[in-house]
């Protein structure tokens, strides 16, 4: 036990003595994602010829980009205590409003503005409710997943094809050298990373997951973190929207089926725990990259049963759990 | 004594809220829905709108009733849809590729549930995992356990007995009617007639007064998600039976949400403590019935996905106390 004293500088320089505890503690769960994700990944490329291939690498990406990009936004949702459920449909709904857009005539450009502009007011919406009336995350989120998913289906229940010379163009890049897709998930976690990292925002949104009253008590002007957390959310959704339009040529109200749970699954894998407080964006794409590394290592294992995928997710999903629950109680004794 | 009945009409005085909305519903339909109280007798079986929403509500009744359960020990189960679908596919594999006796595929059928729920249980009572993750590893993992068992391959079967639990009738009422009353009478039993509804709400209301009054809080808990996984063994029967086919894939998707929304409709509150079993068989008629009603009214079903969004809301609102405080604040001059 240390002795405390408000604003006493003895204790603040025994605290940078103490930083490296304090690393290795906290930053347990990221260790061991990194740990699992580079040991995955030896593991592959030992095993199978020919997995150290650029082409192997660009899949691993492109297939998870979209993915990626949801799980940014639901990062923050989770570090803040929170949990969004909507983000699968919000997925379809924006993928398929731009379809039907530039089917009447839009340039792209400005559908993909008015989808991002729908996600963000969606994502702030949802935030707002949740704040203002103390409402459970999970029920007014679930709202919003049968409201997106209705109304893309209400849009349109068939797949549109999109024609037009610029979204083709950008739709060709996708399979070049560098997918728009790709690099849409790098800038957003690069992004998304500074913020939580580095900015008054980013504290905020970790004190806020911590703990509410304690949060408000330190100043945190909580409804406005709350209802960013839920907006930012809401715009990697649409955002990944937009990606899926690009890698598939389409829109389709059905896309991001499931995406909620995959993020969550990959989110607590990347080693953020859902009780919100901790975790990072760093983490997460991690946890984004294991996902896609089993993905990717099953063909050459020889499984093509997609069931044998949901369970590897499923155990990885456990381990880490308990990992994270013998961190927990290890801190605390 | 006394007590005992004190507490089973408080449970009653939850049910109120869904009691309303369903009154309403029934008051709309008298209003506007030509025919809906009519009923007739063919091939000596009772059919109409209202039997019509109880038949298709049972399975949302079984699920409602352990998920109630559960929520009122702190917790809540995403994995239900998910055991639903292993259920299916083992009472299906095991009848039609294995040629097991129909009553003992049904046993098993319910066994793989039980085991699903103290999987459940044991990672949140005896690990200490929150329930919330905890039980996603099952509904991530769950759905490719059951393509596992079927081979990913839709199982169908023809077997009287599996095939009555869903087409049958006793004396002009439907079996899934009868098996979810039965469920309903058997849980309140439980529940109201024994100690164990009033050790449910400790364990959930206040854990640590609850464990130091001498309650074995883990074992109520870890009891609730076997139960919880018994009823959504039921329930995947019912719809295996339903379809007369194990479909590993769509069995039970998305089920978990109807069900924690006619738990929490029906008076049971989100963070534990108080549940109403009345209440959540009402929350789930309530959404059946509503589902059914916009159906005879040839609204598509993608809209009734956005007002059934709507009643989410509408329902978190009304149960939400800020809500109230906030009214009551209004009214008083």
């Amino acid at each position: 036990m240390t002795p405390r004293g408000p604003g006493s500088r003895p204790l603040r320089r025994l605290r940078v003595l103490r930083v490296p505890a304090l690393l290795s503690a906290q930053h347990a769960p990221l260790a061991a994602t990194v740990g699992v994700l580079i040991a995955l990944f030896a593991a592959c490329a030992i095993a199978f010829p020919g997995f150290l291939s650029p082409g192997v690498a660009r899949n691993l990406l492109v297939g998870n980009a979209v993915l990626g990009l949801v799980c940014v936004g639901m990062t923050f949702v989770i570090i803040s205590g929170g949990i969004d459920l909507s983000v699968g449909a919000a997925i379809g709904f924006s993928c398929i409003l731009v379809a039907s857009l530039v089917q009447q005539g839009w340039h792209p450009l400005p559908a993909f503005g008015v989808a991002l502009a729908i996600g963000t007011a969606g994502g702030a919406a949802t935030g707002a409710l949740i704040h203002r009336f103390a409402l459970p995350p999970f029920l007014v989120t679930l709202a919003g997943m049968f409201c997106y998913r209705g109304c893309a289906l209400m849009v349109s229940e068939r797949s549109i094809t999109i024609r037009h010379p610029f979204h083709r163009t950008l739709s060709e890049w996708a399979s070049g050298p560098v997918p728009p897709a790709v690099v849409l998930f790098v800038v957003v976690a690069l992004a998304g990373w500074l913020v939580a990292r580095w900015t008054r925002f980013g504290r905020d949104v970790y004190a806020l997951g911590g703990g509410e009253e304690s949060a408000r008590l330190m100043g945190v002007r909580v409804a406005a973190v709350r209802v960013r957390v839920y907006a930012i959310s809401g715009l990697c959704a649409a955002l990944a929207g937009v990606a899926t339009t690009l890698t598939t040529g389409a829109g389709n109200a059905t896309s991001g089926h499931l995406y909620e749970l995959d993020a969550i699954a990959a989110v607590v894998i990347g080693g953020t725990p859902l009780a919100g407080g901790a975790g990072s964006i760093l983490g997460t794409v991690a946890g984004v990259l294991i996902f896609g590394l089993i993905q990717e290592a099953m063909p050459h294992a020889g499984v093509t049963n997609s069931w044998w995928f949901r369970i590897a997710v499923g155990g990885l999903l456990l381990a880490f759990v308990l990992l994270q629950r013998a961190v927990e109680s290890r801190g605390r004794r | 004594m006394r007590d005992a009945a004190r507490a089973s009409l408080r449970a009653f005085g939850r049910a109120a809220p869904a009691a309303a909305a369903v009154g309403l519903l029934l008051a709309f339909n008298a209003a506007f829905t030509p025919g809906f109280f009519d009923l007739t007798t063919v091939e000596g079986r009772l059919a109409g709108s209202t039997v019509d929403v109880l038949n298709r509500g049972a399975v949302v009744v079984l699920l409602a009733l352990g998920m109630a359960i559960v929520i009122a020990t702190g917790g809540v189960d995403l994995s239900v849809g998910a055991v639903m679908a292993i259920a299916g596919a083992t009472a299906a594999t095991l009848a039609a590729r294995h040629g097991v006796n129909a009553w003992s595929a049904i046993a098993a059928a319910v066994a793989v549930g039980a085991a699903a729920g103290s999987f459940n249980g044991a990672l949140v009572a005896g690990a200490g995992v929150q329930p919330i993750v905890a039980t996603l590893v099952l509904m991530v993992a769950g759905r490719g356990a059951a393509q596992l068992l079927t081979g990913g391959q839709i199982v169908t079967f023809n077997d009287p007995v599996l095939n009555f639990l869903d087409a049958g009738f006793i004396a002009g009422a439907p079996m899934p009617v009868l098996i979810a009353a039965a469920a309903l009478a058997l849980s309140l039993l439980l529940t109201r007639g024994t100690a164990l509804g009033l050790f449910i709400e400790a364990a959930g209301d206040n854990e640590r007064a609850a464990r130091l009054a001498g309650v074995r809080v883990r074992a109520v808990k870890a009891a609730a998600y076997v139960l919880c996984g018994a009823a959504a063994a039921v329930a995947g029967l019912l719809a295996a039976s339903d379809i007369r086919a194990a479909d590993a894939n769509n069995a039970g998707l998305y089920l978990e949400l109807d069900a924690i929304l006619a738990a929490v409709l029906g008076g049971t509150a989100l963070r534990g403590g108080r549940f109403s079993l009345f209440g959540a068989a009402l929350g789930a008629l309530f959404i059946q019935g509503l589902t059914t009603t916009l159906y005879l009214h040839d609204v598509s079903p993608n809209a009734t996905l956005v007002v059934k969004a709507a009643a989410v809301l509408a329902v978190c609102l009304a149960a939400s106390e800020r809500v109230r405080a906030w009214i009551k604040h209004r009214s008083r001059p």
